[in-house]
């Protein structure tokens, strides 16, 4: 597309040399991790696993938070109903590993009618509406014999594979799920949906009168988020064996989300991947410290919300002019780029849903 | 008769949730935030009143006179610190910092208090468990019954501030039209933050009366939040009236859960909620249209 054919001055392009490379280096860390059980120890295999499974509910959180404007405390309670949901498979008799993936699309079919109706809801009546239907979720989970309650059961079905090829298969299933999670919202964005959900973030009335579909576009994006973080909740359950639900529909797991989101820059893509590498440190760090640790995520996130609320990534964006993953497009006019601060990003506009 | 029973608990019940909704309701209906940390607030409050009545002997309802203040003070605070830079950053900002508080102050408290499970009971004479015995074996709870009183006082008070006082003509101004009001000579940053420190009155009082009916910990502040929403979303957000409706239906609903199943109780409200909610939705925009031709038709 071009704004003004005439002159020829003004051009628009997406791909700068350095966000190729970028791609380039993503799919080569991405083989070479696939390979990672040929060359990295058993401790870094496990720990890489709940990097990748941080990093899955770090792209959810954005895509529905960032992208869709829809800020939830809930998402625990898809975590939550993949775990239960993959224990429930595996004890019907499905191998563990398809019964991951499985109990992942069903807990994302179930996401269908609660849109129906937490979507009408707006900001903050959303936010905590979803903590309503994880703590829903819980108790109901909690009814099944076959949890006892808080006490919790395992993925019994696990011990059928010796203790060493249990961590590489958890740890490929994981990789796996982030890579294909990652390029799905990456390419998602890129395109129509992309340029539908910005505008929706940023003003959704506005949105609804130039024609985007408001409310389809948000049910797409939750019911992936739904999908993405039942089948991190799945993916834990396989690396942790137990299952005690207080664990896992707690809503720390938010807490969790929104500082790796809100710390590595809400609203971008390369944000949350980098936001989630931080939290894996941190808490390697400091997670031993307990509730000191739980008390610095929680004042980092507010400052971040108060003082930075684009998160480092979207400050690094905004000072650089860094494009490393594109998403949208970058406006030239003449024949040397605009001075770095001035750059205007169009946000796809260009792509917007004509009907 | 045991399902009467259940019934007039569940009111008595409603109207400890409202006094737990209004500062929500308020807030929300003056400046439109939802403020995550309304519950760990009041149990920051739950403790202010246990430290005093457990060190130095002060008796809840007079360790009120020191607490109100303070909290209203923390209100203000928090409004200048925390609310007004979100509420500016957008509609999102605030569900963010807020819950960042929350966590904050729930493990700050774990910090200094513990896992153990606190109570005021012990601190209020016999008030705990004074009851009446109507006919039909019916009990009514004293403490209960105060608590239902304070709570239709506070809502009443509320409703009176904002109607008949300079203070509440401002707030009313303030929220229609911010700018315009600004215009006019009201001005809107001073007036959010008296509503703020109101909010955190009404989120003492009902801290003290959860510390004395039951028992609190440093993370029960979630579950308060998630009941004060409830009854907020069932009254209808905003509406002060409302909020002691939707109080009454949440108690109703929990109390006969209870009755019904071991785990009822919550089960029952989050469900009731829902329930609302998709109701909401749906019959309303079905009873609109309905309205809609009847009025058409009469016409």
């Amino acid at each position: 597309m071009s704004l003004r054919p005439d002159t020829g001055a003004i051009t628009v392009k997406r791909w700068t040399g350095a966000s190729i490379a970028t791609i380039g280096l993503v799919l080569a860390a991405q083989v070479v991790l696939a390979f990672g059980p040929l060359f990295l120890s058993a401790n870094l295999i496990d720990r890489l696993t709940t990097l990748f499974i941080y990093g899955i509910l770090a792209l959810m959180w954005n895509a529905l938070a960032g992208y869709a404007g829809l800020v939830s405390i809930g998402q625990q309670a898809f975590f939550g109903l993949g775990a239960y949901a993959a224990i429930r498979l595996a004890n019907a008799g499905i191998s563990v590993y398809p019964a991951l993936l499985l109990g992942a699309v069903l807990v994302a079919v179930v996401s269908l009618p609660i849109s129906a109706f937490m979507l009408r809801l707006r900001a903050g009546e959303f936010a905590i509406g979803m903590w309503v239907v994880a703590e829903l979720a819980h108790l109901l989970v909690n009814l099944d014999t076959l949890i006892n309650g808080e006490t919790g059961t395992s993925l019994i079905e696990l011990q059928r594979y010796a203790a060493h090829d249990r961590r590489l298969y958890t740890y490929w299933a994981a990789l796996a799920t982030m890579v294909a999670l990652g390029w799905l919202v990456y390419l998602m964005l890129r395109g129509r949906l992309g340029s539908a959900a910005q505008a929706i973030r940023d003003n959704e009335e506005a949105a609804d009168s130039i024609g985007v579909r408001v409310l389809a576009s948000k049910r797409l994006i939750f019911v992936l988020s739904a999908f993405g973080c039942a089948a991190a909740g799945a993916l834990w359950v396989a690396a942790q064996i137990t299952f005690q639900p207080k664990a896992y529909f707690s809503v720390q797991w938010s807490a969790y989300m929104i500082f790796m989101v809100l710390v590595g820059g809400i609203g971008t893509y390369e944000g949350p991947i980098l936001g989630a590498i931080l939290f894996f440190t941190v808490e390697a760090l400091f997670g031993a410290t307990g509730v000191a640790y739980l008390i610095g995520l929680g004042a980092t996130a507010m400052l971040f919300a108060l003082l930075l609320p684009r998160g480092i990534w979207g400050e690094v964006e905004r000072r650089l002019g860094w494009r490393l993953l594109p998403i949208g497009y970058q406006l030239k006019i003449g024949a040397e780029d605009l001075p770095r601060h001035d750059s205007v990003m169009v946000t796809t506009q260009a792509d917007a849903p004509a009907r | 008769m045991i399902w009467v029973n259940q019934i007039i608990q569940g009111i008595l019940l409603g109207g400890y949730y409202a006094l737990l909704a209004c500062g929500l309701s308020f807030m929300f209906g003056v400046m439109g935030i939802i403020n995550i940390a309304h519950g760990s607030l009041a149990v920051v409050a739950a403790y202010m009143l246990f430290v005093l009545a457990d060190q130095f002997q002060v008796n809840p309802f007079i360790g009120l006179i020191a607490v109100v203040p303070i909290m209203a003070l923390v209100g203000w605070v928090l409004h200048r610190l925390v609310l007004e830079r979100s509420a500016r950053a957008g509609e999102l900002v605030p569900i963010l910092s807020t819950f960042g508080l929350a966590i904050v102050l729930d493990n700050s408290m774990f910090t200094h208090f513990g896992a153990d499970t606190r109570s005021l009971a012990p601190y209020i004479g016999t008030l705990d468990y004074d009851s009446w015995t109507l006919p039909g074996n019916l009990i009514i709870g004293k403490l209960p019954l105060i608590t239902f009183a304070v709570a239709v006082l506070l809502l009443g008070g509320l409703h009176l501030l904002l109607r008949r006082t300079a203070l509440g003509r401002r707030i009313r101004a303030a929220t229609v039209d911010p700018d315009t009001a600004q215009l006019v000579g009201v001005n809107a940053r001073a007036v959010y933050a008296a509503a703020t420190a109101i909010a955190m009155v009404t989120v003492a009082i009902a801290g003290a009366f959860q510390a004395m009916r039951a028992t609190f910990d440093p993370y029960i502040g979630g579950q308060l939040l998630i009941f004060a929403f409830e009854a907020v979303v069932i009254g209808g957000a905003g509406s002060l009236w409302g909020t002691l409706f939707g109080g009454i239906v949440l108690g109703v609903a929990q109390s006969i859960g209870a009755q019904i199943h071991p785990q009822g109780f919550l089960i029952a409200g989050h469900a009731v909620f829902l329930v609302i909610l998709v109701a909401r939705l749906y019959v309303t925009r079905d009873m609109r249209h309905f309205f809609r031709l009847f009025r058409r038709r009469a016409v």
